[in-house]
């Protein structure tokens, strides 16, 4: 049945973002888990939660793996079922979905999926490694292609075919700049000029330094149940309404086109069909701007606007939060940060606190349906999924 | 496996260092899988042959890379792209020989190779990279 409820959000977490000196992974997943179960005293964490799926996508950086038990452990949920989920940047929206099949199926009633990254540990030329093992090794990384050499093809071939220009690209990093700038939580809470952004360094031309996301640590985690559970725990249930997930070629060069990721479309469709939704239903979105040309692709993708129409989109103001369809109210990848495993609950708790109505200075007009879209890597992997106001 | 070389990585890599640009030929549905794959990705066939296929093509897309991992430091910056070959396949590499500023989209590009392999470690493969034509 079309918009039917497949899981509640209950609660849902969310860390500081940013360079958090002396903290371990671990440590800040607590502080998330911590926030949604304070957010939700109906809920008993040690004997209602029955299951940890958390996304997490390098040992590299802590040299830490078995995420999964370690986030348990640290979360107070000393011996659930713990399951890490890796999909690149994709990790915690392929989580999401990990623990919506366990509550779907009907294993458990009541589960906690989340994110974590420590990143900043690391010097720029490390985390730059870690991120390329994203992409195809033989033939991109072996190449001298970095991840934002691989988003850069994607930004040249758009404006070849488009015409969208650097100023376009620059407009995604001012708006979304100054909705971090508004949230206590986002790691760069600083606005940009278009000059500023302009006239960064360039990284991979067309690409500058004001075009990429931001290496952060972070963690991010919702406590999902049945929905005729919801109420049991909450008065202000989230509702998701469509999921979709799709993979494609490793290698972007194996790909049909560079300008529209064809998994994030496939995502979508049957996120949409799934939630009975069409795009211009939607109050408000999170995209998955990891690079500035990655929200004007992903409008394009999702239905916001037609293919190759992204860059006027963006400068319509449409996308602003007074506009008509606001993106990314958090900040986004941009300027909240990108905690890689994190990303993707962290795109969910923003809706989550859109439509419960607790994004304070950032608060979109009494929305009702929202849509997060989570990448992994250069689009090998896309993740979609529809909420619903559930009161 | 067959006694012929296997469609491997590995394999296309040696014919690199050989100065060829090869293919995998699926022999039931004739897809050509560049690299080679060992069971066709069409029709699951396991059945291939190596094509030859012309080293030049013209460039799909491009950028120039200022900020480089710890092996490409000392070329920054550097121009790297995706041709798509005359058969209509695509392969990203390097494009040396030309500035910054002579490199556009639907430029003739030739492949040319490397015999040399710079390491001792894994993976022990050469490269090859893209000149103007």
């Amino acid at each position: 049945m079309k918009g039917k409820p497949l899981v509640s959000i209950v609660s849902a977490g969310l860390s500081k973002f940013g360079k958090l000196e002396g903290l371990y992974g671990r440590e800040i997943f607590a502080e998330a888990a911590k926030e949604a179960f304070d957010r939700c005293p109906n809920l008993d964490p040690k004997k209602d939660i029955k299951a940890l799926f958390v996304g997490h996508m390098g040992e590299s950086y802590e040299h830490q793996g078995h995420t999964g038990a370690t986030m348990a452990d640290w979360a107070g949920l000393l011996h659930v079922p713990a399951t890490r989920t890796e999909t690149a940047c994709a990790s915690s929206g392929a989580a999401l979905r990990a623990g919506m099949f366990a509550v779907l199926s009907g294993f458990y009633d009541v589960v906690m999926v989340g994110g974590v990254e420590k990143m900043t540990n690391r010097t720029t030329a490390e985390v730059t490694e870690y991120l390329a093992m994203a992409s195809d090794f033989p033939f991109e990384q072996w190449h001298g292609i970095t991840f934002p050499g691989l988003y850069a093809l994607m930004a040249t071939a758009h404006m070849h075919t488009y015409g969208t220009t650097e100023e376009q690209l620059a407009m995604v990093a001012v708006k979304n700049h100054h909705n971090g700038f508004l949230n206590p939580k986002a790691h760069m809470q600083r606005e940009v000029t278009l000059e500023k952004a302009l006239s960064s360094r360039v990284i991979a031309w067309p690409l500058k330094l004001y075009d990429c996301s931001l290496i952060t640590d972070g963690a991010s985690c919702l406590i999902i149940t049945r929905p005729e559970l919801a109420e049991k725990y909450t008065d202000t249930p989230i509702h998701i309404i469509g999921s979709g997930q799709a993979s494609d070629a490793i290698g972007i060069y194996e790909r049909e086109t560079f300008t529209s990721l064809a998994a994030a479309r496939i995502a979508a469709k049957n996120a949409y069909e799934m939630a009975g939704v069409k795009p211009e239903d939607l109050d408000v979105a999170e995209v998955h701007d990891c690079f500035t040309i990655a929200e004007i692709i992903a409008y394009e993708d999702l239905g916001f606007c037609k293919p190759g129409e992204g860059g006027r989109l963006i400068e319509s103001g449409a996308t602003r939060l007074e506009g008509r369809l606001p993106v990314n109210t958090s900040g986004g990848l941009k300027s909240k940060g990108h905690p890689v495993g994190a990303t993707g609950t962290a795109q969910a708790y923003e809706i989550y606190l859109q439509l419960t109505g607790q994004a304070e200075k950032r608060q979109v007009k009494e929305p009702k349906i929202g849509l997060s879209h989570n990448v992994g890597g250069s689009g090998a992997t896309a993740v979609v999924h529809i909420y619903r106001r559930g009161y | 496996m067959s006694q012929q070389a296997s469609f491997t990585i590995e394999q296309f890599y040696k014919h690199i260092s050989q100065g060829k640009l090869m293919g995998g030929k699926c022999k039931r549905c004739g897809a050509v899988h560049l690299p080679p794959r060992p069971v066709c990705s069409k029709c699951f066939s396991k059945e291939f042959e190596w094509v030859e296929i012309p080293p030049k093509g013209k460039l799909m897309t491009y950028t120039i890379i200022h900020v480089a991992p710890t092996r490409f430091q000392s070329m920054v910056p550097y121009a790297v792209g995706i041709i798509q070959l005359d058969n209509g396949l695509k392969i990203p590499g390097i494009i040396r020989d030309a500035a910054a500023e002579e490199v556009k989209i639907g430029m003739n590009l030739k492949v040319i190779f490397d015999s040399s392999v710079e390491t001792s470690q894994w993976p022990r493969w050469p490269r090859y990279h893209f000149k103007p034509a």
